[in-house]
């Protein structure tokens, strides 16, 4: 190697400067732009933690029934680990027919208007991106799930957040979003009973909407989950409304009611048309939902309603025992009528939901989700679940009541 | 409709030491409410005792446990339940089932060695009139009694927080 070979080398650089890698200018800008999850922080603070009780977890405390996790490890025993259709085991799109028959009174055919998916989330945006345009609007009303809005986004959609109200129990109202709604709303996301509040909707409140909806010729994204976790009276389904089952996109899935979060299973139901849409983007992105786990749907659906009933009804009482501390406690909450979760108000700490959710951690060790993590009218609100056995429930009711006695103070 | 009734038992069965106050909480009623309630299953003989689900494997009793199963003859003026009100009565029999299939009856006996029950069997159970063979077998440990898991596994852990 000779100098002036070096000297060469250096000129080349010099001339071709590669461009500084800068992995930001290459991320889509509306990932880039979309603000993590508001629990996100949580993790990052309790990480390293010891003795923390939860009120933050969005997901039963049982196990899998065992007759459940049985039946998948004997299918794998059996060697069913191969793809299944991409609209999932026939068997399990018949068996989630024939319960809508029977819970609902609505007629889907396993064929065509069922589609099983990895989780409702999955189905969530299917959903979304099945249906929406770039531009199109979809209403939101919050405090809900903290999925709707970026998956909205990530489908091309325009989220219009609208807030619900505590003097109206975290009801939608069709007051609440009328004056939303333009030439570009193409969908209307409905969640109940909710997370993070506990609301319900009667058929009587769901009519109300129905009304709006059928006027504005809106389609209705209606996620269900949770509609076995019913405390009073019985679940109603928004297609179940005259003229609705068309309009609805109907989700649900198994990771509440049969606590099974961990294996990813969900349906839609619907119309030919959206489901067959839907059924396109999963064919492409996922396939098929897992195998092991729609065989364990099957079990669940099949033989598990004892289990769902006797789990549903210690929900049940946690749910009085937790409500009845935080009057206690003297924490404003409307009762909550669905799902796992609490709601109350802590307003009257003068703190905003962030400052008390991160300094009830740090000083009592306490893990609750601040409200706003569900949208801005979450704020002034903390979510407990009280999916947590009732000896942790009144420890954290304890400790909870040692912070407020040290904000007092 | 709600079985009041059923809903506080299932609370106590879990739970002995639940108080009415407590109960009252958990399933939406006043104490007073619970407390009569209760009363009147415990008077209807419905709830029969307030028990300790104990693990004494755990302290070493010292004890051995046996389930017993009989083939019984029946005479004509007397059915099934005579004799099994009969072998009932020993403190060491703990539980006593009329059962179907190969066996008649089966019981569980506590004795304070294999010895010590097997006697008990021979002597004071297979020379009753009627009971036509025994079969005792001796319980080698147990995994679960009253619906209660006795083995120690730790439980996988949940994330603390999520949506």
């Amino acid at each position: 190697m000779t100098n002036g070979d070096i000297g060469a080398g250096k000129k080349r650089l010099a001339m071709e400067k590669p461009a500084l890698w800068r992995p930001d200018s290459h991320l889509s800008t509306t990932v880039r732009d979309m603000p993590p999850s508001g629990i996100r922080k949580f993790f990052d603070i309790v990480v390293g933690m010891e003795d923390v009780i939860s009120l933050g977890v969005g997901e039963p405390d049982f196990p899998t029934p065992w007759h459940i996790r049985e039946a998948c490890i004997y299918s794998l025993e059996g060697g069913h680990t191969s793809y299944t259709s991409n609209k999932g085991l026939i068997e399990l799109r018949e068996i989630l027919a024939e319960s809508a028959k029977e819970d609902l009174g609505l007629d889907y055919d396993p064929e065509e208007e069922v589609l099983i998916t990895t989780g409702v989330s999955e189905a969530v945006d299917l959903a979304f991106r099945a249906t929406l345009n770039p531009g199109d609007e979809v209403i939101v009303p919050q405090p809900c799930y903290v999925a709707y809005v970026p998956d909205v986004l990530l489908a091309g959609g325009v989220p219009r957040p609208v807030a619900t109200r505590l003097s109206e129990e975290f009801k939608l109202r069709p007051e609440d979003f009328r004056d939303e709604i333009n030439d570009r709303t193409k969908a209307l996301v409905l969640s109940y009973p909710n997370n993070p509040t506990g609301a319900v909707m009667t058929r009587e409140d769901l009519e109300e909407i129905a009304d709006l909806v059928a006027e504005k010729d809106l389609l209705v994204i209606s996620d269900e989950v949770y509609d076995k976790l019913t405390y009073d009276g019985k679940h109603t389904s928004f297609a179940q409304l005259e003229g609705m089952q068309e309009r609805t996109v109907l989700l649900n899935g198994l990771s509440k009611s049969c606590a099974m979060t961990g294996w990813r299973v969900g349906y839609a139901l619907g119309d030919p048309a959206i489901v067959g849409a839907m059924t396109k983007v999963h064919q492409y992105t996922m396939l098929c939902a897992p195998t092991m786990a729609q065989v364990a749907a099957i079990e669940a659906l099949r033989r598990g309603e004892a289990e769902v009933m006797a789990m549903k009804r210690e929900y049940d009482r946690r749910r009085r025992l937790f409500i009845s501390e935080l009057e206690r406690l003297g924490l404003p909450c409307f009762e909550p009528k669905g799902a796992f979760y609490a709601f109350p108000s802590i307003v009257g700490t003068g703190l905003s939901s962030e400052e008390f959710a991160e300094q009830l951690l740090k000083e009592q060790k306490v893990a609750a989700v601040p409200g706003n993590a569900f949208g801005e009218s979450g704020e002034g609100f903390i979510r407990c679940s009280y999916a947590t056995s009732r000896e942790e429930i009144l420890e954290a009711v304890d400790r909870i009541e040692r912070f407020l006695a040290d904000l007092a103070a | 409709m709600r079985d009041l009734a059923k809903e506080i038992l299932e609370v106590l069965e879990e739970n002995a030491r639940a108080t009415p106050g407590e109960i009252a909480t958990l399933v939406g009623l006043s104490e007073e409410e619970v407390g009569g309630e209760i009363k009147r299953l415990e008077d209807a003989g419905v709830i029969r005792k307030y028990m300790t689900m104990i693990n004494w494997e755990k302290i070493d009793d010292g004890y051995v446990y046996a389930i017993v199963e009989l083939k019984v003859s029946l005479h004509r003026d007397k059915g099934y339940d005579a004799i099994a009100e009969r072998i009932s009565r020993f403190s060491e029999v703990q539980s006593v089932r009329l059962i179907s299939g190969d066996h008649d009856i089966s019981f569980t006996v506590r004795g304070k060695s294999m010895k010590d029950v097997a006697f008990f069997v021979t002597e004071k159970i297979a020379t009753l009139e009627g009971v036509e063979s025994t079969c005792t077998h001796f319980v080698l440990k147990s995994y679960k009694e009253h619906g209660v898991i006795l083995y120690d596994r730790a439980q996988p852990k949940r994330l603390v927080v999520t949506a």
